[in-house]
């Protein structure tokens, strides 16, 4: 009886397992399966044809990658723009924080909102719209060149998205007007966990408000802030690259072309499919290397990881 | 001590107000402000370029307010070929991607709670882990042409189809039901299918508000999946089109001539469209239906962290 038992309870199990397959065969299908792809970095691979029709180049495209001096400054220059605009990233990734305590400050509440509402909202918007809006304000008949014109503060129209000029911080500006108010969340949650009695009896003993944020409300969510810097570190290699592409364009390309996009043009632009997944490849390793570097700092530093 | 007595007391006890505390207090009022006047104006000043004369706006006269209203330009931006068709393309894949992101997430989230499921949590892992890796766009662009997604539909709705972190909220929410109801409809004879469809549904709607709303936004925004798999004109988004009407300004001044060639001369100046008018017009129609969802999903902004923080 207790075996009939189990082998039906085994039974519908299967037919469980049977309802997931479809599911699970996506997953294999969009996610497991295109690493196999990364073997295309060891052939000469040109589209359409199969890899059985392809010669086997062995380690040719990360010499390649190396190989002449053209290569090697443009993936010097590449290089350079993403740790520029990764290390920008990183030395105002305490802006958020800061954001959110001080409109934890704010004691009128409709403002509060309003302010939280407005700040929030461009995180919900495509980079292509973000361009958009760039484009609208900043191009020659923008707002801000005929603002700047009839004060007479601009002679002539600046071509604030042509230049190249500034472009890491520029898109370290975009990314901060797009993601600040979002990221702010994150932390507004965390000071609203704060146990008032700390903040109260700081007030008891005469605290300023400059003091009580300075030991209170900044210690306390520092662990939050250091989570945060860590996932920064780890991603240092990974800006994406829908930003980049929306922004860029002939006069630009030189200072904004970061890895992820430069990955892109050399196979899309280029076709040049094998060398790109080459150098995605090696960017995959020292991202894993980068994980595990700062979790092993973490745990040091902290005591735990964040893995 | 009573609860208002307590509050009371609360009340009383202050900051000392020193100077600089009240200009910190300014500063801080002054630079909000200023910071939410940055978030929003641009979308202001977008609309009002829309409804004023074409001909002020182009030059850049429409600055703080709309001058010669009209709103001939949301009816001509129709006629553009092709915007329409993008259009239907972009509801379309937000519809369909939405519904099947939420029915994957809510019945795996499901099925991965069921204990008799066969090897329930090597499949579970085999999903979750899929959230760390991820093989690079360039060999993901080759497995979707083998597949033949590319200028495809369903190439903007299958990769996306299963999301390892909507699973995880739901999968969480499913355990945080009690396991009694499950176990009464069991006994009345009711099956794994009969049981996600008649109980657990009903009981985690909220999370599944979540998950749509979401997966809704990511899917209106989406970009990069046409850009890398779509050359296809009929299966461009509005996404897509807007980012060409900027980048090739020459090829949409071509299909305004062709659409409003028989426009009426007299009304020319204000109200014939000039690549200035369609691409902010172009601006505003994309960005309402997120304007318009925004207020109703702000009170998932906690949860929406943790998948806007995995999904990065």
């Amino acid at each position: 009886m207790k075996k009939f038992f189990s082998d039906k309870k085994k039974a519908r199990g299967f037919k469980e397992f049977l309802y997931i397959t479809p599911f699970l065969v996506l997953v294999l299908v969009f996610s497991y399966y295109p690493l196999y792809g990364w073997v295309y970095a060891f052939f000469d691979y040109r589209p359409p044809f199969p890899l059985t029709k392809e010669t086997f180049v062995g380690l040719k495209w990360f010499q390649t990658m190396v190989g002449n001096e053209v290569r090697i400054k443009q993936l010097l220059m590449v290089l350079r723009n993403t740790f520029a605009m990764s290390g920008i990233n990183l030395l105002f990734s305490w802006f958020p924080m800061i954001f959110a305590v001080f409109l934890n400050e704010i004691k009128c509440t409709p403002f509060k909102k309003v302010v939280q509402t407005v700040t929030t909202l461009p995180n919900f918007i495509s980079w292509v719209l973000v361009y958009s809006i760039a484009y609208s304000v900043f191009n020659s008949t923008g707002v801000v060149n005929s603002i700047g014109m009839s004060l007479g503060l601009i002679e002539e129209p600046v071509m604030f998205l042509q230049s190249p000029d500034h472009i890491w911080f520029k898109m370290w500006l975009w990314n901060t007007w797009k993601n600040a108010g979002w990221a702010a969340i994150m932390y507004i949650a965390a000071i609203s966990g704060i146990d008032e009695e700390l903040i109260e009896a700081a007030k008891v003993d005469g605290a300023s408000r400059m003091q009580t944020i300075w030991y209170i409300t900044i210690p306390s969510i520092l662990p939050t802030y250091f989570v945060l810097v860590m996932l920064n570190l780890a991603n240092f290699l990974s800006n994406g690259m829908e930003q980049f592409y929306v922004f860029q364009n002939a006069f630009n390309k030189e200072s904004i072309q970061v890895l992820d996009l430069y990955v892109y043009n050399l196979a899309m632009g280029n076709g040049g499919y094998s060398l790109s997944t080459a150098i995605s490849i090696f960017k995959s390793i020292v991202s894993v290397v980068l994980l595990c570097a700062t979790n092993k700092a973490s745990k040091l530093i902290r005591g735990e990881g964040f893995i | 001590m009573s609860g208002k007595e307590k509050l009371d007391k609360r009340k009383k006890v202050k900051y000392k107000r020193s100077f600089g505390d009240r200009l910190i207090s300014v500063l801080t009022y002054v630079i909000y402000s200023l910071f939410a006047f940055v978030c929003a104006y641009p979308f202001y000043y977008i609309l009002i370029n829309t409804i004023s004369s074409n001909d002020l706006s182009a030059r850049g006269k429409i600055l703080f307010w709309p001058r010669e209203v009209h709103f001939t330009n949301y009816a001509q931006v129709l006629k553009i070929p092709g915007l329409l068709q993008a259009a239907k393309v972009s509801v379309g894949r937000t519809v369909v991607g939405t519904a099947i992101t939420v029915t994957v997430a809510a019945f795996l989230g499901y099925m991965f709670t069921r204990e008799t499921l066969w090897h329930r949590k090597l499949w579970f892992r085999m999903v979750a882990a899929t959230m760390y890796f991820n093989a690079g766009i360039i060999p993901w662009f080759i497995t979707m042409m083998n597949l033949g997604l590319t200028n495809n539909f369903w190439g903007y709705i299958l990769p996306v189809a299963v999301q390892p972190f909507n699973i995880i909220l739901c999968k969480t929410f499913v355990e945080s039901v009690p396991k009694e109801l499950q176990d009464a409809a069991e006994i009345d004879g009711a099956g794994t299918l009969r049981i996600f469809f008649s109980i657990i549904v009903p009981v985690i709607k909220p999370i599944l508000a979540t998950v749509a709303i979401f997966s809704a936004v990511a899917q209106w925004n989406a970009f990069q999946d046409t850009l890398l798999l779509v050359t296809d004109e009929k299966l461009y988004t509005l996404q897509y089109t807007l980012y060409q009407y900027m980048n090739q300004a020459n090829s949409l001044k071509a299909l305004i001539s062709s659409s409003s060639a028989n426009v009426d001369f007299s009304a020319i100046l204000a109200r014939a469209q000039t690549t200035t008018s369609v691409r902010m017009t172009v601006t505003i129609v994309v960005v309402t239906p997120i304007i318009l969802v925004y207020p109703f999903f702000q009170r998932y902004f906690t949860k929406g962290i943790m998948i806007g923080a995995v999904k990065g």
